[in-house]
């Protein structure tokens, strides 16, 4: 059994060649996938373009239930991203150096979700041409958005996150970009040579590359929680009942990182298996990653818990029977479907044997980050079916167009994540080495003496010497 | 485009936020329905159909919950309070509540709004700008009542084929799809009644402005004016029920007074005072 997290004499040569292959010539199922998710996006851009041209009566929302899937799947999406900051950010700081084989494309992941994401807001507006009225540009006529409107706190926060995402995924690339840029021919050598930014890997250039990093983690790591938390004030800051609920803030954060960590094994799985990467994305890593899932999808079955007990306890008429109708009414099924696949589904991560079965991994990753898609629905849905007016109460299921348009978002995140993996290298190659270099000098010391220490270095226990080189 | 004005301007809009937006009113339209009166013949509803120019969706799209009626006749079958079960209707029938924007004085589709599209106006009307709205349709996700509606289709263009275009009311903004829209106590006819006294160099007395509903309803159940001016009709409702704005419970002494607010609890402060209905038994 492989107890390793990764094997402790690999040569920097095979690192690199593994890496850049997995980034040539395409193959048939690579092409299949693009062309499976081009059709998921078109299926959402001719959905949009009717809903364009015709209002959004089509996509079955009414004047008792005006948002729908759009503003739940939005939600979905932006807590995908949550993870990438989690294992590039968080983990970086506290030195878990586990995270260095897979942040890569948790990281693309963030960026890639964010950018899913935004669209949601800007496609359920009813006037899609003027959603800049949002920004607070400068207006001579002194027009400004409603800055104590959520709303406009969600831009705000979303295009923050998405820059500092992109900023963040493009400099810890840096590196890697010089060892493409390095072996790269035609096109390639071009983009990559003006994307490393003159990398030459000498001590300045490492040392100010540290540097940024960790600042850009340590300004991460705060912007992650916000934003989530900003997005959970859309419901938070309302008066309805269901929405209006104190505890939604870390709620939000610890179900967008659950989502997010069962989309990073979910895309673990798949990437290990395509791109041969069975030496650094190693079982135990993923079960380190299994690990993590399961401690957070805890968190959020306790702040569920605290939800329901915080309503029981309110003695808020409405609020309480709206939390009894999610548990009895038309909602029932897909609210049960949710807390046994939020709640009950992680425990299969819990178990060594499942853990380690790649397989069962890959489903479950799904059907949890099913549960958390449900978690959004059951969120939106219910309190605008069933609130304070009962004139109003209404089950209104979401149409054709609503579903095409979420279907879609997800080939849009698929079409964005392949052109990724060909473009970038989806493993960091210099932080994969860096670990290589950890582990070997802790548990080889001998092989590392003889691979890593040059004549003049300074001998273990010496002083070392403060002339330059 | 000078950066002075646009400083001026933001100086302006914070101090207007930190002072909570309008402090002086200079009138502060209300009402008051009495619903031993009301007969639920939806007289109203069509009356403000006719003012507004709202738009007829059809019978399916009602029926989906996509209407446009600003003004809506609410029936409900059971009091539980009394008691009562589904099969009571058979019996006592049911009752009504016209239900039309609260124009809440704390409002909670205000502050939600992302671009500021609704505000409150100094005639303490909860305006909606329909050139500013895009349509996030947050401050009807927002609205207790639900007494927002949505352009979910464009109407006007269809809606009224010829020659029930010629009935339009000119007073009126068009509402393309995509905007949120919400009674609005007939604010043209305020503007003209305001424009009216303006000219004739008086103060707006009580009885200038009607709304549609009120002037429509046959009974005279609905009772509009001026909250502000003391001597108006429906100020002396209000006092005579006991009902106080800017209160989230009513401190009434006589329990027997029938006015009440509906979901006033919610702090939102509407300015719409219905007097319960009284049954026998």
């Amino acid at each position: 059994m492989q107890t390793k997290d990764i094997d402790e004499n690999i040569a920097w040569a095979k690192i690199n060649a593994d890496v850049l292959r997995s980034m040539e010539n395409p193959r048939m199922g690579y092409w299949i996938a693009v062309v499976c998710c081009l059709a998921m996006v078109s299926c959402a851009v001719v959905a949009e373009i009717y809903q364009y041209q015709t209002g959004l009566g089509p996509a079955n929302l009414t004047w008792s239930q005006m948002w729908g899937l759009y503003i739940a799947t939005f939600v979905f999406w932006i807590g995908m991203s949550h993870s990438g900051t989690l294992l590039s950010a968080i983990l970086h700081i506290i030195h878990a150096d586990w995270r260095k084989p897979i942040y890569r494309f948790a990281e693309a992941m963030t960026t890639f979700s964010l950018m899913t994401a935004g669209l949601f807001p800007i496609i359920h507006l009813g006037r899609v041409w003027n959603m800049y009225w949002v920004l607070p540009y400068v207006s001579d006529r002194g027009i400004w958005p409603n800055f104590r409107s959520p709303l406009s706190w969600d831009a705000f926060a979303i295009t923050t996150y998405l820059t500092s995402s992109a900023m963040f995924l493009f400099i810890g690339m840096i590196p890697d970009l010089a060892i493409c840029r390095d072996n790269a021919r035609g096109w390639r050598q071009k983009l990559y040579t003006v994307l490393s930014l003159g990398w030459q890997g000498d001590d300045r250039q490492w040392r100010n590359f540290r540097r940024i990093y960790l600042l850009m983690a340590c300004f991460l790591i705060p912007l992650a929680v916000s934003v989530h938390s900003i997005v959970s004030a859309d419901f938070a800051m309302s008066i309805m009942p269901g929405w209006h609920v104190t505890t939604f803030p870390p709620y939000f954060v610890a179900g967008a990182l659950y989502s997010g960590c069962a989309a990073i094994i979910t895309l673990f799985i798949i990437l290990r298996y395509f791109f041969r990467f069975e030496e650094y994305m190693t079982i135990p890593i993923l079960e380190k990653t299994c690990k993590l899932t399961f401690a957070i999808a805890m968190v959020w079955t306790y702040l569920n818990l605290i939800e329901f007990a915080a309503t029981w306890y309110g003695h808020d008429m409405v609020a309480k029977e709206l939390l009894y109708w999610k548990f009895t009414g038309p909602y029932a099924p897909y609210f049960w479907m949710m807390l046994f696949l939020g709640s009950v589904m992680p425990f299969t991560l819990a178990v060594e044997k499942l853990r380690r079965h790649l397989p069962t991994m890959f489903v479950v990753s799904l059907f949890l980050n099913l549960g958390m898609w449900l978690e959004r629905w059951m969120i939106v849905g219910p309190t605008l079916s069933q609130n304070y007016e009962p004139f109003a109460w209404s089950i209104v299921w979401p149409s054709m167009v609503q579903w095409a348009i979420v279907f879609g978002s997800f080939g849009w995140f698929g079409l964005l994540f392949l052109v990724f993996v060909k473009v970038f290298p989806s493993v960091s190659m210099y932080e994969v080495k860096e670990m290589v270099f950890h582990r070997r000098t802790a548990h080889r010391p001998d092989l590392a003496v003889s691979l890593h220490r040059r004549a003049e270095d300074p001998q273990p226990g010496s002083t070392p010497s403060t002339k330059g080189v | 485009m000078s950066l002075k004005n646009v400083l001026e301007n933001w100086s302006n809009y914070r101090k207007g936020a930190e002072e909570g937006g309008h402090h002086t009113y200079e009138h502060m339209w209300g009402m008051a329905i009495d619903l031993n009166k009301c007969t639920g013949c939806n007289a109203c509803s069509v009356a403000c159909y006719a003012e507004n120019n709202l738009a007829t969706v059809g019978k399916d799209r009602m029926m989906k919950h996509q209407g446009m009626h600003w003004l809506r006749m609410e029936r409900y079958w059971d009091e539980p309070d009394l008691g009562g079960d589904d099969n009571e209707f058979q019996v006592r029938g049911g009752s009504v509540l016209p239900m039309m924007c609260q124009q809440c004085n704390s409002a909670t589709c205000e502050p939600v709004c992302p671009v500021a599209a609704t505000y409150h106006t100094p005639d303490g009307l909860n305006a909606q700008v329909y050139n500013r709205c895009i349509g996030s349709r947050y401050c009807s996700n927002n609205c207790p009542y639900r007494l927002r509606y949505f352009n979910f289709y464009s109407y006007y263009e269809e809606s009224w084929p010829a020659p029930l275009h010629m009935q339009l009311n000119p007073d009126l903004s068009v509402r393309d799809k995509g905007v949120m829209e919400k009674c609005t106590f007939c604010v043209q006819r305020i503007r003209t009644a305001k424009d009216t006294a303006q000219r004739e160099e008086r103060v707006v007395k009580d009885g200038d402005v009607i709304t549609a509903c009120a002037q429509t309803c046959p009974t005279q159940a609905i009772i509009f004016g001026d909250l502000l001016d003391k001597t108006s009709k429906v100020s002396k409702v209000w006092e005579s029920q006991q009902v106080v704005l800017g209160k989230a419970k009513q401190s009434k002494e006589n329990k027997e007074l029938r006015g009440y607010r509906v979901l006033e609890g919610l702090n939102t402060d509407p300015k719409v005072l219905y007097l319960d209905r009284v049954r026998e038994a």
